[in-house]
C-alpha cells in the first residue's frame, strides 16, 4: 500500500475511513476481500468506528439495514467487488422497497481493469441500479470525500434509501488532501419537506367535518420519527387508526383507538373500516397490492382521500387521491396538530355511531384461534412472548406465516421495535436483522421471530453472534413447512404441497450448541411460557428456542390476492359481510 | 396519448442508462430518446417520446423527477411546442428514379447532401408526421437505407426550460 508521504496528504483508503468519522458512524457490517484491501488495512489503524464481521455479506447488509431500522441513523455495509457485491444486491434490495438510508460502500477492480473481466468483477453500478435510491462509481481519488457526503446526505433526506459507492482498489492506494464537505448543494436533488399550508388546512376541514373517519398509516411515518405528533392528532380528533406491516408501533397497539393492522392479513376492524370510511387520512403509506387488494373494489365505495408522503410519486400511483400533501409527515403533522388544537373538536354523533359501527366489527374478534388441541400454537407463543418481554423487545421476523402471527400478536407501543422486510419479503432477514438490532441497543431484549425455512437462510450468522456475545433470543415457529406456501397450495392448489415440506431438518438445539449458543426445544403447550421466561432471564446469552407448533395452522384473516378488503377470509368462517 | 418530455440532467457518465433502465423497470412506453449535451457542457438535455393515459404520463413525470441526475422535467404537451426531427435516407438513383427522387425531396424541401452513381442521400427535417408522409411517398423499392434521430422538441415563445 501506498505510504503518506506528504503530511498534508492521504491514501484513498484513509480518506474512506475519516469520512465515515465526519458520519459518526458507529458500525461498520462487512467482510473483506481483495479489492477493499487497502480499506481493511485503513479500519485496522482506527478506532473510531467497530467493524462487524458477518459471515456472508447479505448479512451484512441486512445487519446495517436493521441498524438504521432501529436507531433512524444510515447504516454501513463493506463487500469486496465481484462476488461480494452481487452477495449484497439482496440486502440493497430489501432497504430500498423499505426506503432504509444505507450506504454501502464496494470496492472494485483497478480503474484500467474495469470493462476487461477482471477477476472478481461485476459492474455494481449497473447492476445495483434498479434497486438503489442512487449510487457511484468513484474514479479519482479526489471525489472519495465529496462523494460519500453527496452518499450521505442523499440516503436520509427525502424519502430514505440505500445509496451505493463503488470504489476502484487502486483509488483508495492513490494520495490526495483530505477535506470533508459541511454540507452538500445538489442543483438535481431538493427534497420538500414543508407541505403546502392550504392543502393541510383543506385536509383538517374534512376531517373535522368527516362523518366515517380513519387514519392509515406506514413506514413513512416510522421512518420520519413522526409516531407522537401522530398519536396526538388521532387522540385529539377521536378517530381510529390502522397500521400497515411497515407502520406498526407508529401509534401504541394497545389503545383502543387503534384497531389493529390492515391488509391481506388485516383485523377485520381495520379493513372493514377502511373499506367503510368517507374521509381517509393516509400518512407515510402507499396503497399497495398487499395494503388495499384490488383498487376497483377499494373503489367501489366513495370516499375522499387525503395523502400526506415526502414523495410525490407515491402519491396518485396506484390510488387516486383528492388532497396530496408532499412534505415531511413531521412537519405535515405538527401543523395538522396545530390546527386541530385552535379547533378543540367535540365528539359528533356522527362519529360516535361510526364507533358503534367499528365496536360491533371488532367484537367479531377475528384473532381468536383454538388452542385446544394439544399442539403449540404460534399465535399463543407471540402472545406469550409479548407478555414475557413486557411489550419491550425489538422483534424482528423472517417471511411468511410467522412474520404474520408476530404483525397480528405482538403488540407494539412504541416506532422502530417492529423489525422486518415488508416491500421485498425477503427470507433469511430475520437473524442479522436481530444482529443489527442488538448492536444499537446492546440492553435490549432482542427477539428473532422465525420459521424453520427462513433461518436457514442465513443461519450461518450464528457464528457472527457468538463471536461479538451477542443475547438474541431465537423464537423459532417450526412447523416442517414452508407455511405460507402451504396455506396458499391447501387453499388455492387443491392440497397440493409442491415441495413446501421442509425435511432433514438439523437438530436445532445441538447446531446452536456446537456455536456456543444456548439451544431449547419446546414441545407442549404448557412449556411454552415458562420456556421464554428462562430464555429471557438469561440476559448474556444468545437462545435459540425450537417451539414444535400445529403444522395445520393457517393465518387469519385472509384476503386472495386480487380480491378487495372487505371480502375476508377468516378463521372457522365467523360470518363476515362484504360491504 | 403521445407525449414529448424534455428533461435537463447532469451530464454524468450513467445518466442515460437511468432514464433508459426506469423506462424498462416499470413497463413504460418509449417510442424514441434522444440526448445530447447542452450549451452548458455539465448538462445534458433529453427528449422522450413515450405514450400512454394521463395516469402514467403524471409517474412518468414524477419517476423521472425523483432520479438524482434529472434536474428539471417539462412535459412540452402541457403547452405549445415544437418538434422536429431529423431522417438520412439513401435511395436508389438509377434511370427514372434519378429524376423521381431530386423531384419528392424538392416537394418535402429535402436536401441531397450525397450523390453516388446509383445513390442519392437525402436529409430531410420535420416532424415525425412529416417524415413518415416522405417515406410512405417513395417508391418502396427505392428505399436502401434509412436513419431517424427521434423528435427534438421545445416550448413555443417564452416557455423555457432552463436551469
Amino acid at each position: 500500500m501506498a505510504e503518506t508521504t506528504h503530511p498534508d496528504q492521504m491514501t484513498g483508503a484513509e480518506i474512506v475511513i475519516r469520512c465515515l468519522e465526519q458520519e459518526k458512524v458507529k458500525f461498520v457490517f462487512g467482510y473483506p476481500g481483495g479489492a477493499v484491501l487497502h480499506i481493511y488495512d485503513a479500519i485496522y489503524k482506527q478506532d473510531h468506528f467497530k467493524h462487524i464481521l458477518v459471515r456472508h455479506e447479505q448479512a451484512a447488509v441486512h445487519a446495517a439495514d436493521a441498524f438504521s431500522r432501529a436507531t433512524g441513523e444510515v447504516g454501513v455495509a463493506l463487500v469486496t467487488s465481484g462476488p461480494g457485491a452481487t452477495n449484497a444486491i439482496t440486502g440493497i434490495a430489501t432497504a430500498y422497497m423499505d426506503s432504509i438510508p444505507l450506504v454501502v460502500i464496494s470496492g472494485q477492480v483497478p480503474v484500467p481493469a474495469i470493462g476487461l473481466d477482471a477477476f472478481q468483477e461485476v459492474d455494481m453500478v449497473g447492476v445495483t441500479r434498479p434497486c438503489v435510491k442512487h449510487n457511484f462509481l468513484v474514479k479519482d481519488v479526489k471525489d472519495i470525500a465529496v462523494t460519500i457526503k453527496k452518499a450521505f446526505h442523499i440516503a436520509k433526506t427525502g424519502r430514505p434509501g440505500p445509496v451505493v459507492v463503488d470504489i476502484p482498489k487502486d483509488i483508495t492506494a492513490h494520495l490526495a488532501k483530505f477535506s470533508y464537505p459541511e454540507s452538500i448543494e445538489m442543483r438535481s436533488y431538493s427534497p420538500v419537506i414543508k407541505g403546502h399550508s392550504g392543502q393541510i388546512k383543506k385536509a383538517i376541514k374534512l376531517l373535522l367535518e368527516a362523518k366515517r373517519p380513519m387514519v392509515y398509516t406506514g413506514g413513512g411515518l416510522v421512518l420520519g420519527d413522526a409516531a407522537e405528533s401522530l398519536t396526538k392528532l388521532v387522540r385529539a380528533l377521536g378517530v381510529p387508526v390502522t397500521n400497515t406491516l411497515m407502520g406498526l408501533g407508529g401509534y401504541p397497539s394497545t389503545d383502543k383507538q387503534f384497531l389493529g393492522m390492515l391488509g391481506m392479513h388485516g383485523t377485520y376492524e381495520a379493513n372493514m373500516a377502511m373499506q367503510d370510511c368517507d374521509v381517509l387520512l393516509a400518512v407515510g403509506a402507499r396503497f399497495d397490492d398487499r395494503v388495499i387488494g384490488n383498487p376497483s373494489h377499494f373503489y367501489s365505495k366513495d370516499r375522499t382521500i387525503i395523502h400526506v408522503d415526502i414523495d410525490p410519486s407515491s402519491i396518485s400511483k396506484r390510488v387516486k387521491v383528492h388532497v396530496p400533501i408532499v412534505g415531511d409527515v413531521k412537519s405535515v403533522l405538527q401543523e395538522m396538530n396545530e390546527l386541530v388544537e385552535a379547533e378543540k373538536p367535540a365528539q359528533s354523533p356522527a362519529l360516535k355511531a361510526w364507533w358503534a359501527q367499528i365496536e360491533s366489527w371488532r367484537s367479531k374478534l377475528c384473532l381468536t384461534f383454538d388452542n385446544s388441541n394439544g399442539l403449540i400454537k404460534p399465535q399463543d407463543v407471540i402472545q406469550k412472548l409479548w407478555e414475557v418481554t413486557k411489550g419491550d423487545a425489538y422483534v424482528t421476523s423472517d417471511v411468511g406465516q410467522h412474520q404474520m402471527w408476530a404483525a397480528q400478536y405482538y403488540k407494539f407501543d412504541k416506532p422502530r421495535r417492529w423489525i422486518n422486510s415488508g416491500g421485498l419479503g425477503t427470507m433469511g432477514v430475520g437473524l442479522p436483522y436481530a444482529m443489527g438490532c442488538q448492536f444499537a441497543d446492546p440492553k435490549a431484549q432482542v427477539a428473532c421471530v422465525t420459521g424453520e425455512g427462513s433461518i436457514q437462510m442465513n443461519i450461518q450468522e450464528l457464528s457472527t453472534c457468538k463471536q461479538y456475545h451477542l443475547p438474541i433470543k431465537v423464537i423459532l415457529l417450526n412447523n416442517r413447512y414452508l407455511g405460507m406456501v402451504r396455506q396458499w397450495q391447501e387453499f388455492f392448489y387443491e392440497n397440493r404441497y409442491s415441495e413446501s415440506y421442509m425435511d432433514s431438518l438439523p437438530d436445532f438445539v445441538k447446531l446452536a450448541e456446537s456455536y456456543g449458543h444456548v439451544g431449547m426445544n419446546i414441545e407442549k403447550p404448557q412449556d411454552v411460557e415458562g420456556a421464554l421466561t428462562e430464555a429471557f432471564a438469561m440476559k448474556d446469552r444468545f437462545v435459540f428456542m425450537n417451539f414444535i407448533t400445529d403444522q395445520k395452522e393457517n393465518v387469519f384473516p385472509m384476503i386472495e390476492a386480487g380480491k378487495g378488503l372487505s371480502q375476508m377470509i377468516l378463521a372457522n368462517d365467523i360470518g363476515a359481510e362484504d360491504l | 396519448m403521445r407525449h414529448i418530455v424534455s428533461l435537463l440532467m447532469e451530464n454524468e457518465a450513467g445518466a442515460l442508462s437511468r432514464v433508459a433502465g426506469l423506462f424498462s423497470a416499470r413497463g413504460y412506453n418509449i417510442e424514441s430518446l434522444t440526448v445530447a449535451p447542452t450549451e452548458d457542457p455539465t448538462l445534458s438535455r433529453m427528449t422522450i417520446v413515450t405514450s400512454g393515459s394521463d395516469d402514467v404520463i403524471e409517474q412518468i413525470i414524477k419517476q423521472l423527477n425523483k432520479l438524482i441526475d434529472v434536474v428539471k422535467v417539462l412535459d412540452l404537451n402541457d403547452g405549445r411546442f415544437i418538434e422536429r426531427e431529423l431522417m438520412l435516407v439513401k435511395v436508389k438513383a438509377t434511370g427514372t428514379f434519378r429524376e423521381e427522387m431530386k423531384r419528392m425531396c424538392d416537394i418535402f424541401r429535402g436536401r441531397i447532401i450525397d450523390v453516388a452513381d446509383g445513390a442519392f442521400t437525402i436529409e430531410l427535417t420535420g416532424s415525425g408526421h412529416k417524415l413518415d408522409a416522405f417515406i410512405e411517398g417513395l417508391d418502396k423499392t427505392a428505399i436502401l437505407e434509412t436513419v431517424r434521430t427521434g423528435a427534438s422538441g421545445i416550448g413555443r415563445g417564452d416557455r423555457i426550460l432552463k436551469v
